[in-house]
């Protein structure tokens, strides 16, 4: 088998590769537009207005008590619905993805503000400090170290959930899959390659992410 | 300690203040009048709104009702910009607070030079001064991570000195302290004392507040049950509480 997985991937790494790049496209595009959008939100979540928290709660209550999966369908069928316009699948699913993800970025963020300890806020308004540069000197400095592993951990959940884009034929590692199966006839080598190449991926990643939090603790140690 | 002239005029002054959490009277009206230069701790049971006093008096807990006034202004008031005024009062905490992603110098320098606009080389030659009196200047570059509780606290005191304020509020500052540290934290606080610096201090330490104070409250059930001088309060208490109080600390 191993034997057959290598010609394979002589002959098709050109589709595995292209399907990668659409991957690390998709979750760097949702993860970006995601966490912009999860700012505003953890930031509207953390005001005082109520209305603006009773909009976000619910927000975040819809988008993480629903399967991804519909909620992609539903923006596939949805989007062109309201708009009249004939929108690609991808954007649709582009669109759905990154709301999804800025329901879960605005959570990290708010957990992230939040878990700074209370007496940090304290001292530095008791030095006079304004709110804002409490927030923006003190506060978010800190919350980056609570924030940036969390957003690093959903970059590499994007890059298996875009997976779900190969239900709508999305250039993607896993439709790259379906691809080479199609042309082979070999289902359980083209599902290794891909495996492997999801795996290999992950893990880089994981171990660079590792690195830079380490990094970024060096000065309280 | 510091007793002088000055005594007469009133740094801070209290009205009726009163402070609720939900149900929870922990302030009961308390009017009362801190003067210049002078040394005054706060006694009292846990529980018994001495740090909710203390913590009121630069706004940093909202009153639910009466007034504070500083130096003759009621900075109660909307209109009024507390951060101003609460660059004149120094805080130091029982949990230090200092900011550990900074380096020590810079737990000084950034709040002089962000809301006071002091050039960044001034600030620095006022922080290394300042570490200095309390024997940190070798720390300067530290994260304060590296730093032991006392010599934290120590940093969170000249941090706030930085600021240049009028008055010093320490809440309990030696109660998260290894015993063999209370004693540098103290010796920092008494020369401040001796300097004329004009202080409330909420403590536990009996002996300390007996030695340092200028005049001592005890706090329970939010309101000042009894004050005096040391002597008073701590040789002859006439309120019940407060005999109590003093019979199981002493």
């Amino acid at each position: 088998m191993l034997e057959t997985i290598i010609k394979m991937w002589n002959k098709y790494s050109y589709v595995y590769i292209s399907g990668l790049t659409g991957t690390l496209c998709l979750a760097a595009i949702t993860v970006l537009c995601g966490t912009l959008i999860g700012i505003v939100l953890a930031v509207m979540r953390l005001s005082r207005v109520k209305p603006l928290q009773w909009l976000v709660r619910f927000y975040v209550w819809v988008l993480r008590g629903t399967p991804i999966l519909l909620q992609l369908y539903f923006f596939w069928i949805f989007l062109p619905r309201i708009t009249g316009i004939n929108i690609p699948d991808s954007t649709c699913i582009i669109i759905a993805l990154i709301v999804n993800a800025s329901s879960y970025v605005a959570e990290v963020i708010r957990a992230g503000i939040q878990a700074v300890d209370k007496g940090q806020t304290e001292a530095a308004r008791s030095l006079g400090m304004t709110g804002v540069h409490t927030m923006t000197r003190i506060i978010l400095p800190q919350a980056v170290k609570n924030i940036l592993p969390a957003l690093g951990n959903e970059f590499i959940t994007m890059i298996k959930q875009a997976s779900l884009a190969s239900v709508f034929f999305i250039n993607e590692l896993t439709t790259s899959y379906k691809t080479v199966a199609s042309a082979t006839f070999r289902q359980v080598e083209s599902i290794i390659i891909a495996g492997l190449i999801y795996l290999l991926v992950t893990t880089v990643l994981g171990r660079i992410l590792a690195l830079v939090e380490w990094r970024m603790n060096a000065n309280e140690r | 300690m510091s007793g002088n002239q000055n005594e007469t005029k009133p740094m801070i002054h209290v009205e009726n203040l009163k402070k609720s959490f939900g149900k929870l009277d922990v302030l009961q009206g308390i009017t009362e009048t801190i003067f210049e230069g002078e040394v005054v701790s706060v006694i009292g049971p846990s529980g018994g709104g001495k740090s909710t006093f203390l913590r009121c008096l630069n706004l940093l807990e909202a009153p639910t009702d009466g007034k504070v006034f500083f130096r003759g202004t009621d900075i109660t008031d909307k209109s009024v910009n507390i951060d101003q005024f609460r660059q004149k009062m120094g805080m130091v905490f029982q949990n230090f607070n200092v900011f550990p992603h900074l380096k020590v110098i810079d737990n000084i320098t950034i709040t002089p030079v962000l809301e006071k606009k002091m050039p960044r080389a001034e600030a620095e030659a006022l922080a290394c001064q300042l570490l200095d009196r309390v024997g940190l200047l070798d720390k300067k570059d530290e994260y304060p991570g590296k730093l032991s509780g006392g010599q934290k606290q120590r940093l969170a005191i000249v941090r706030a000195l930085a600021m240049e304020p009028d008055v010093m509020l320490f809440d309990e500052p030696t109660s998260a302290l290894d015993p063999e540290m209370v004693k540098e934290v103290l010796n920092v606080v008494r020369d401040l004392a001796n300097q004329g610096m004009t202080i409330v201090i909420v403590t536990h330490e009996m002996g300390f507040a007996r030695e340092v104070s200028d005049r001592v409250f005890f706090i329970d059930n939010g309101i000042i049950q009894e004050k005096g001088t040391p002597e008073e309060l701590f040789t002859s208490p006439k309120h019940q509480r407060t005999i109590e109080f003093l019979g199981k600390v002493l």
